[in-house]
């Protein structure tokens, strides 16, 4: 294509001419608005240059929320234009457009963020340390992973979203059927904050090996502790196959290789088969943290310490095993003959035992306990029905032969969002919840809260049990259309309402902020929920260095033993702390990432030049730049502590 | 800092530790990306359409240099650690400058090689087969690249600063990093080449 | 097994009332491995709704009985760690019943990937199904004829799909014959179907493959032995015969309405069976029609 053409919108519509707008006001009020309340310098000193992992948290939970919003608006365009048969809202191209980067944004650039907003919030916290292993790197980890995010968003107003779904599978993501540069940004986008994710991968298996408080054995962690271990080795196992398969993507489309085409050798499966050694373990590396989340919420509101400890440890270590056996079921309709089926189908099937294990766990914990219906725990226990019939299903697909008839239809849709949605969105509200006054120092409002968690279950069995019935009808997935005479209208309409009541919730959850942002009670202190873990016993809001002496620890919970059983938490004397400094190189280095994924794109050869010349002048300036980090003084922390209610000492 | 004198300089601090353990981790995900590479080629090894098959443009010559060389550096960068933790900053500088000079070598010989295989009709567009084994080699030889650079930088901070729980560290690093791409290497010889030319 | 059926047909009515009393297309088989495959999807449901049962009643049970609020305020839970023998028997039968379901699973893989049974003895009708963007091209190379977008089988008859794509990949899916199976550009896939009664059948590509997707579809229609012989003379009489160039036009994309030609497409396109993209693999690999491709 010629230069300039590659840069234009091939299917532009008043809807793409809109968002141009709104994107292009929005960045000018965002400018406008820093100028006039000369917030520049604040927020350079304070967020951009912030090394501190609690920040960092809240940076990828906000960026989580944008991206949630994002792609519901993508989710509801889809419904709409599958409300009615033969509707013409949207064309065929559209329609692919945005299933393609629903598909992307939810998992890459709204699932991901999210879980790691809390593994950085937590878990230093839960286990007594200062920050994570590398505050830097971390720090590298959130940029790159945001200016991922951002390039991949640009594709909406400039050459074209990538339209070949977002599992991207050649020859027809290949420059052959997919002409535009929207796999490209696919590709790109999708590396960039993938090698964020492996960073942070790197990051928390370092710190939770080897930093956390005394006393704190492994079988002594708490149980997010170990879901971000569990998922973190898998993130650093499966995402460099994903750095491959990218890689040799890229290649294909840029520089005419033949990995996936159909000729001179190119083998398309491969990358199915490369695209699903990372991709099944990635729907685990979200669901195990979404577990360890309710592990916490539902041991907390039953007042009991969580049942079965050790075989919920057993079932996550076994489940990270499984899940890299069984990619193959992503496609058993390949023809790869009945013998290689069996395997998949078995192992596949395999993995419910130890998630059973893990639902049994969470009902034996309420047992004897004394249930508190908070807007967490809701979430926790309407999680455990729905994740079971996603579960359950997900059985029915693993048999193989069965699966001829499930696979590419609603029926499959259905499935995994019924495991995704009761297993990680839910899981996502609940600790955003459950952990919001420990990050802003107040309380969400429970009645909007409860009304927000009732309409999203409503919204989401409606949106989501009718494509169990038009699948097994024989409605295939990315149709953008189909006749009146296959008779799936009436469903469809009714996962339209689903849609749209799930649409009110997300809404509610924005007006939620707001009001108790106005209207919450303010002096709740630092353990509003009479939790059991560590990150209760420090001061709310959290002092930069967490705590003010190291924490002692004798059990799985602390905290709780602290208040019931009298166990010292904090016995030794206040010192100084030693905590490293901010630094701007994260966000300079990241922009010029965006610098290079943008040319990369396009192909703007000499600007890919340069700016990896300037990764690598970023890279080499940190290696000679002298920053041993700075103390803070006793007083300093006797101070601090002071300030946010009462030493804890 | 809190310095630990019963530790060899490298690992005296916290910090140092934990770069070290986190070092070993990166280490296993260089390990599962060059095994996909690795499962990649051995998937595409026969899909060679119809450019040359390994067999005819696979020569044993420049692949034993670079084996010398590449083997011969990783022994010397070893001699360089020894020698810094036996305290001898002028033996490890030099040491470290060695493996980086044979680094160098290595490099140009597989340049050689790589402007051989796009001579000869094997270049990047050929095959699925010459797209894998390019992208393999170039990986390696994209991070022998990077280790140059690298290694040179550490050099001069040594120089500067001299041997310090940070220099110290960065350098144990650096090696381990280098003995890894050889054991890369030494994978590349046996189940490419020399699988190849079989 | 009464009480198992019993479940199956009352979970099966709730389904039909819901979607206006007509079966569900999946529920609705017109051949053997369809049958099968409705067969194994009707137990999973049964046996998975007795899991999804007893998982709800422990729960609500739970939630009422040990609810706050009924509880008196001193009320202090006790501290229970893991008991072996629930946590044996909650690990003990979800085994056996993956175990159950996998055997089941390996004994209709073996039976969906060989001639629908009661047919083995048949020599099985041989199409050629191919796709391109975004059309259906039948070759039947012993009737040497072909079709575009429509797809005539005698029933009671074993049939054999060779399955190959002339671009992204697709599925070729007649839901109530049997499953889906991906088409390929580099490897010829192979679906065995049979149909036990005439009729018209729904046929379509099921995967993702690009902007004339939700329209790439065919019709399926079953007839006798007799009627199939006849239809196919008429054809020999009638239809024009295919050219390589009028081939080449229809490989174009776009859609296309039904057409019928003399001749296949096979003698001046063949198949990919015998290239593989590789000029070096073993010639026994190369003649065996991919029941298990390399990987
Ligand atoms: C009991 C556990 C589970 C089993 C047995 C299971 C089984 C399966 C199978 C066999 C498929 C492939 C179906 C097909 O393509 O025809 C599938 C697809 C999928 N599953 Fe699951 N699954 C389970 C849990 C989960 C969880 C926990 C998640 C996410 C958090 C998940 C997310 C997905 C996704 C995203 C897809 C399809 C993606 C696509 O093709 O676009 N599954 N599952
Ligand atoms: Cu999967």
């Amino acid at each position: 294509m010629e230069f300039f053409e590659r840069f234009a919108v091939p299917h532009p519509s008043p809807a793409i001419y809109a968002s141009m707008v709104v994107i292009g006001l929005s960045v000018i009020a965002i400018i406008a608005g820093l100028t006039y309340f000369k917030k520049w310098g604040y927020l350079w000193r304070e967020w951009l240059t912030t090394v501190d992992h609690k920040r960092i948290g809240l940076m990828y939970l906000i960026s989580a929320l944008l991206m949630l919003f994002r792609g519901g608006v993508d989710a509801i365009m889809m419904r709409a234009q599958l409300s009615a048969p033969d509707n013409k809202l949207l064309d065929a191209q559209h329609y692919n457009e945005i299933f393609t980067t629903h598909g992307v944004v939810m998992i890459i650039f709204m699932a991901m963020p999210f879980i790691f907003a809390f593994m950085n919030y937590v878990v230093p916290l839960q286990i007594g340390a200062r920050d994570v292993a590398f505050p830097r790197l971390n720090a590298i980890s959130f940029w790159l992973f945001f200016m991922g995010a951002m390039l991949f968003n640009i594709s909406f107003v400039l050459g074209g979203s990538p339209d070949a779904g977002w599992t991207s599978y050649f020859p027809l993501a290949g420059t052959e059927f997919s002409e535009s540069v929207g796999t490209n940004y696919y590709m790109i986008a999708i590396q960039i904050s993938g090698l964020g994710s492996l960073m942070t991968g790197i990051n928390m298996i370092t710190t939770i090996i080897k930093m956390r408080a005394p006393g704190m054995t492994l079988m002594k962690m708490p149980m997010f502790t170990w879901s971000t271990l569990v998922a973190n080795l898998i993130i650093v196992t499966v995402f460099p196959v994903l750095t491959v398969a990218l890689t040799m993507g890229t290649m294909d489309r840029l520089f005419a290789t033949n990995f996936f085409t159909s000729t001179n050798g190119g083998m398309d499966m491969l990358w199915a088969n490369l695209f699903w050694v990372w991709g099944h373990p990635e729907v685990y590396i979200l669901i195990l943290p979404a577990f360890g989340i309710y592990s916490e919420i539902i041991s907390t509101f039953s007042s009991k310490n969580l049942y079965g400890y050790k075989s919920m440890v057993a079932s996550m270590v076994i489940i990270s095993v499984l899940s890299c056996l069984v990619w193959a079921h992503h496609f058993f309709t390949m023809g790869q003959g009945a013998a290689a089926n069996s395997f998949f189908s078995i192992t596949t099937m395999a993995i419910a035992v130890p998630t059973g294990v893990k639902i049994f766990n969470w009902l034996f914990t309420m047992w004897k306990g004394k249930i508190r219906f908070t807007v967490p725990m809701l979430y926790s226990v309407g999680f455990i029905p729905l994740f079971t019939i996603g579960g359950v299903t997900g059985v029915m697909l693993a048999m193989s032969a069965a699966d001829y008839q499930y696979h590419n239809t609603m029926f499959l849709v259905a499935h995994f969002h019924n495991t995704i949605i009761p297993g990680v969105v839910f899981a996502m509200l609940a600790g955003l919840t459950y952990y919001w006054p420990k990050m802003f120092g107040f309380m969400l409002n429970e009645r909007i809260g409860k009304w927000t968690f009732w309409l999203l279950s409503i919204g989401f069995v409606l949106a989501f049990f009718p494509m169990y019935i038009t699948g097994l009808d024989g409605q295939a997935r990315r149709m953008y259309t189909y006749s009146e005479a296959t008779g799936f209208g009436a469903l469809n309409m009714l996962s339209f309402v689903g849609a749209g009541i799930m649409a009110i919730a997300f809404a509610l959850i924005v007006y939620n902020v707001y009001y108790s942002i106005r209207y919450s009670p303010r002096n709740i202190g630092s353990d509003p929920w009479d939790a059991r873990t560590l990150e209760w016993a420090t001061n709310t809001p959290v002092p930069e260095y967490n705590f003010a002496v190291t924490p002692q620890v004798n059990s799985i919970q602390p905290f709780w033993d602290s208040k019931k059983k009298g166990h010292v938490l904090f016995p030794a004397k206040l010192d100084k702390i030693h905590m490293p400094n901010n630094s701007g190189m994260p966000f300079i280095l990241c922009s010029i990432f965006f610098v290079w994924g943008f040319s990369f794109v396009f192909a703007i050869w000499p600007l890919v030049i340069l700016s990896t010349i300037g990764i690598f002048a970023c890279l080499a300036l940190r290696s000679f730049e002298k920053d041993h980090g700075r103390y803070i003084s006793v007083e300093e922390i006797i101070e601090t502590e002071e300030k946010t209610g009462g030493a804890k000492l | 800092m809190k310095l630990d004198h019963s530790q060899p300089l490298e690992y005296s601090t916290g910090q140092n530790n934990l770069n070290i353990f986190g070092f070993w981790i990166f280490l296993g995900a260089e390990i599962m990306l060059f095994a996909t590479l690795f499962t990649s080629y051995f998937t595409l090894e026969h899909r060679t359409g119809s450019g040359p098959t390994g067999a005819e443009i696979f020569e044993i010559t420049p692949v034993l240099i670079e084996t010398i060389l590449l083997l011969t550096s990783s022994f010397v960068i070893g001699l360089g650690i020894h020698a810094m933790r036996l305290g001898k900053q002028k033996a490890m500088i030099s040491f470290f400058a060695i493996t980086l000079l044979l680094g160098l070598a290595f490099l140009g010989v597989e340049i050689y090689e790589f402007v051989h295989y796009v001579h000869i009709g094997a270049g990047l567009q050929t095959s699925a087969f010459t797209a894998i084994l390019l992208t393999t080699l170039g990986t390696h030889g994209l991070h022998v690249t990077f280790g140059l650079f690298w290694g040179l930088a550490i050099i001069l901070q040594v120089k500067k600063c001299g041997l310090t729980p940070e220099t110290a560290n960065k350098s144990f690093i650096f090696s381990l990093y280098w003995h890894f791409l050889d054991v890369v290497w030494i994978f590349i010889f046996s189940f490419i080449y020399l699988k190849g030319m079989m | 097994m009464k009480m198992k059926w019993a479940v199956l047909t009352v979970i099966l009515s709730i389904v039909a009332v819901l979607t206006g009393c007509e079966p569900l297309t999946i529920f609705d088989p017109k051949g053997p491995q369809a049958e099968r495959q409705a067969n194994d999807i009707l137990l999973s449901i049964g046996i998975m709704s007795v899991v999804v049962i007893v998982v709800f009643a422990i729960l609500i049970y739970v939630l009422v009985k040990f609810r706050a609020s009924k509880q008196s305020d001193d009320y202090e839970p006790p501290h229970m760690e893991g008991n072996p023998w629930v946590e044996a028997i909650c690990v003990g039968i979800p085994v056996i019943i993956v175990a159950y379901l996998s055997f089941v699973s390996v004994q209709s893989n073996y039976i969906v990937e060989s001639a629908p049974k009661g047919y083995e003895e048949q020599e099985p009708l041989v199409v050629y199904a191919s796709s391109s963007n975004w059309k259906w091209h039948f070759s039947y190379p012993e009737e040497n004829i072909e079709t575009v977008n429509y797809l005539y089988i005698p029933t009671d008859r074993a049939l054999e799909f060779k399955l190959y794509s002339y671009g992204p990949i697709t599925s070729f899916w007649i839901p109530q014959l049997g499953g889906q199976k991906y088409a390929m550009a580099d490897m010829i896939t192979t679906l065995h179907l049979a149909a036990d009664e005439s009729g018209e059948f729904m046929g379509r590509n099921a995967n993702f493959s690009g902007k004339g997707f939700a329209e790439n579809t065919f019709n399926v229609t079953a007839m006798s032995q007799k009627d199939f012989d006849e239809w196919v003379d008429e054809v020999k009489e009638t239809a024009d015969p295919l050219t390589e160039e009028t081939f080449n036009k229809l490989l174009k994309p776009g859609h296309l309405g039904q057409m019928t030609f003399t001749g296949t497409h096979l003698e001046f396109a063949p198949p990919p069976e015998h290239d593989h993209g590789s000029s070096h693999t073993e010639p026994t690999e190369e003649t065996d029609t991919h029941d298990g491709h390399e990987h």
